[in-house]
């Protein structure tokens, strides 16, 4: 017995001595309640369900498990500010705040603090010049690119020429609302649309005025930058004034299967871009079952797999996680530290094969990241709503946003930004 | 006739349209303050929690499935029916008047005689349980409700108008409905308060809770029966704005639409309630359609509150709210 207890307690003793191999940690701000918990879970859910693939599939990545946290925000930026104030002391590897809100927010304090943030099509587009905005990502397009790739789309419906053609912009009365309509202004001096702007206030749930208006103006094309109730109640709104919906066409938030289903088949046609794929059979799903489902570990009530919002909570982990292989790789330890990963995200490749090789061919664009660009190349996809299957497909390849536009303004807009902050752009 | 005066008689009648749902909304407050003297912040989620239970029944939903699944390892999620609205809507006015009486039960018997600032703190509690309480039962994604009402553009209307204008006016088929639901609904609840026993010993409750119970009134019946009815309204209004965006959380924001219309018509009058949602809805739908595209659009929400706040400013009890004398 005696040497029992003492084998055990050199063990304990061994145990606590040696270097002490730290998890990853990852922490989620997430929305599972509040005004916009339906877009939350699945989001939330996908988010967390690929992580946990990683640590039951593969031991975690580069063989160091990851540390999965969430903290609720109910999409409200004080408690996200407080959630990263609470978060931030256990040194996480990047924080997705999934707010455009809290994103601004956290942009300076995370910057002085050294922790990635990435914004995965939302936040501030300009944060793609890495050499202003140091600690801030937003692969793989931003909304400046979802702007142009509508046009571009729009351009190619009608053979290429917008002159005389009229588009209007329905829009969230916000800042993440406007943000498209410098762009949209700006390329149609190039394609000679005209550009009508119909403010949507808070929260959206009465749009009358704006949709009689599209009523008797009668436009080509409505683009509509929405979130929340505003996006299912136009899109009501739209069947209800017999708008041709495939001319109707939604900003990547605007295009979740919650968006179009209250309007039941009047929204069949309904067009969103879309920065991933949207395919039910992904070979990634069986190990999701395999690893996840059926070990009782799926997030929330694990019913949210392969929606749209899942998906691209899962992506937005896939670009985290290699961001940390790449940092692995880089520096040459799996005990990666947050500068570590920005240097991570800075290397990020992400080809064809590698999604393949994820078990998600064809899945996004390819993304190549650099100090100097943190926003990836700016491709997107048009997807569009088939009721009858209750699914969005893509509809078109991932299409090149037009960058002579939109270069320009984001060298304007984080040069304003260098400038008020007292940044001087690097690469150090 | 000049194109811009169609597009204004078009706004006109589809903001008398609009006031009539708001006037639902504000209908479950007047209920409440009427007879009780409360401010019953949780008005906008009763209304969510209403429709959210009705497609709950309708679709066969397993309640607090979730929580059971994950407390038994279990996978329940649907009794595996699907029930016509008429049956949806009784079981639900069920499930309302139930919530009605564990409401007085528990919280409004003990507040009997306390500020009315107490029972307005209780109210928003009961706001923020119920919010999660129907997120647990019935799941925080957006349920898509259909009672059989019709919804699209009138194609009557809009025929009559374009023979007779040359432009066919934009009217939906569901704003049709809400008003002739609103209509019936009011003058049931005239008739009842007017002609029934039990509508009489509300208004007298109204008028002196202290007189009431000195004749024999109980107060707990008539709370119980009063928050019975201000769930009965909350679920037509639930009905009526889940039909537009589907059931989800935002519904009970509507509460927002209606104070402007309280401000405007007064927080004791039902006739004031309507006037007021009407006077609201035309005026906000107006001023975006004459003013808006100057300012750069969007004025609405604001303009409600601005135009209540000018009525209130000659009539500081609304419209048609009983003139506050206190004597020092």
């Amino acid at each position: 017995m005696k040497t029992k207890t003492l084998i055990t307690a050199a063990a304990a003793v061994m145990m606590a001595a040696a270097p002490a191999m730290a998890d990853l940690f990852v922490p989620s701000l997430t929305y599972r309640s509040g005004p916009y918990a339906a877009n939350g879970i699945p989001t939330a859910d996908g988010y967390k369900d690929y992580f946990t693939l990683l640590n039951e599939r593969d031991g975690g990545i580069g063989g160091v498990k990851v540390e999965f946290e969430e903290c609720e925000t109910g999409y409200n930026t004080e408690k996200g500010v407080e959630c990263y104030e609470a978060l931030k002391s256990k040194s996480p590897l990047a924080i997705h705040p999934w707010s455009t809100g809290i994103t601004y927010q956290l942009i300076p304090k995370a910057t002085a603090d050294g922790i990635p943030v990435h914004s995965v099509g939302y936040g501030r587009t300009s944060a793609k010049n890495g050499e202003v905005f140091r600690w801030v990502f937003n692969y793989p397009a931003n909304y400046w690119d979802g702007a142009s790739v509508a046009i571009s789309h729009i351009l190619d419906q009608e053979g290429g020429d917008l002159s005389g053609k009229k588009v209007a912009l329905v829009y969230h009365n916000s800042a993440f609302g406007k943000e498209p309509i410098r762009t949209l202004e700006e390329l149609g001096k190039i394609h000679g649309y005209e550009l009508s702007l119909l403010p949507v206030d808070h929260p959206g749930q009465e749009q009358k005025s704006q949709w009689l208006q599209i009523r008797r103006e009668r436009p080509d094309y409505v683009i509509m930058w929405g979130w929340g109730v505003m996006n299912q109640v136009a899109i009501q709104e739209a069947v209800n004034i017999r708008f041709p919906m495939d001319h109707f066409i939604g900003i990547w938030w605007s295009g979740s299967e919650n968006d179009v289903k209250p309007a039941g088949d009047g929204a069949n046609g309904y067009k969103a871009l879309t920065f991933n794929g949207l395919e039910k059979d992904y070979p990634i799903f069986d190990d999701i079952q395999k690893h996840v489902v059926d070990k009782g570990l799926a997030a929330g009530a694990g019913d949210q797999i392969g929606t749209v919002l899942y998906m691209r909570g899962l992506y937005s982990a896939l670009m985290t996680a290699e961001a940390i292989k790449k940092a692995q790789e880089i520096h040459g330890t799996p005990d990666v530290t947050p500068a570590m990963v920005r240097d991570g995200y800075e290397a990020l490749d992400i080809t064809q094969e590698t999604y393949a090789a994820l078990g998600l061919p064809g899945f996004g664009p390819d993304i190549q990241g650099s100090c100097q660009n943190h926003g990836g190349q700016g491709l997107g996809a048009v997807s569009q709503w088939d009721a009858a299957a209750g699914q969005f497909k893509l509809i078109t390849d991932y299409i090149q946003s037009n960058q002579d536009v939109i270069a320009p303004l984001i060298a304007a807009d984080s040069e304003a930004f260098a400038a008020e902050n007292n940044i001087t752009p690097n690469c150090d | 006739m000049p194109d811009q005066l169609l597009f204004g008689m078009e706004v006109f009648l589809n903001g008398l349209m609009a006031g009539v749902l708001y006037a639902l909304v504000a209908l479950g407050f007047v209920l409440i303050y009427k007879a009780s003297g409360i401010f019953n912040y949780a008005q906008g989620v009763m209304a969510l929690f209403a429709a959210m239970t009705l497609v709950g029944i309708m679709e066969g939903r397993v309640p607090f499935s979730h929580l059971i699944n994950a407390v038994f390892g279990s996978n329940v999620h649907h009794f595996g029916w699907h029930l016509p609205a008429v049956v949806g809507i009784v079981l639900t006015v069920g499930v309302m008047v139930l919530l009605a009486w564990l409401v007085n039960a528990l919280i409004m018997k003990h507040l009997v005689n306390q500020e009315p600032i107490i029972l307005f703190m209780a109210t928003i509690g009961l706001a923020y349980f119920m919010e999660g309480l129907g997120d647990l039962m019935w799941g925080a994604d957006i349920k898509k409700l259909d009672v059989g009402l019709p919804q699209g553009i009138n194609g009557t209307i809009d025929q009559i108008t374009f023979d007779a204008f040359g432009y066919g006016f934009f009217i939906d088929n569901l704003d049709i409905w809400a008003t002739i639901i609103a209509i019936v609904l009011v003058a049931s609840l005239m008739v009842f308060s007017q002609y029934t026993k039990q509508g009489r010993a509300l208004r007298a409750v109204a008028d002196d809770h202290q007189a009431a119970l000195s004749v024999g009134i109980s107060l707990n019946f008539i709370w119980v029966l009063v928050w019975s009815i201000a769930g009965f309204v909350a679920l037509v209004a639930g009905i009526m704005w889940g039909a537009k965006s589907g059931v989800q959380f935002s519904l009970s924001l509507i509460a927002l639409k209606a104070l402007p219309v309280l401000m405007l018509g007064g927080f004791t009058s039902i006739p004031g309630a309507i006037v007021g949602g009407l006077i609201i809805g035309v005026g906000e739908k107006m001023f975006e359609f004459a003013i808006g595209p100057m300012v750069g659009g969007a004025t609405e929400n604001w303009f409600a509150y601005v135009l209540a706040l000018l009525f209130l400013v000659f009539r500081p009890q609304g419209l048609f709210g009983e003139k506050i004398i206190e004597r020092v």
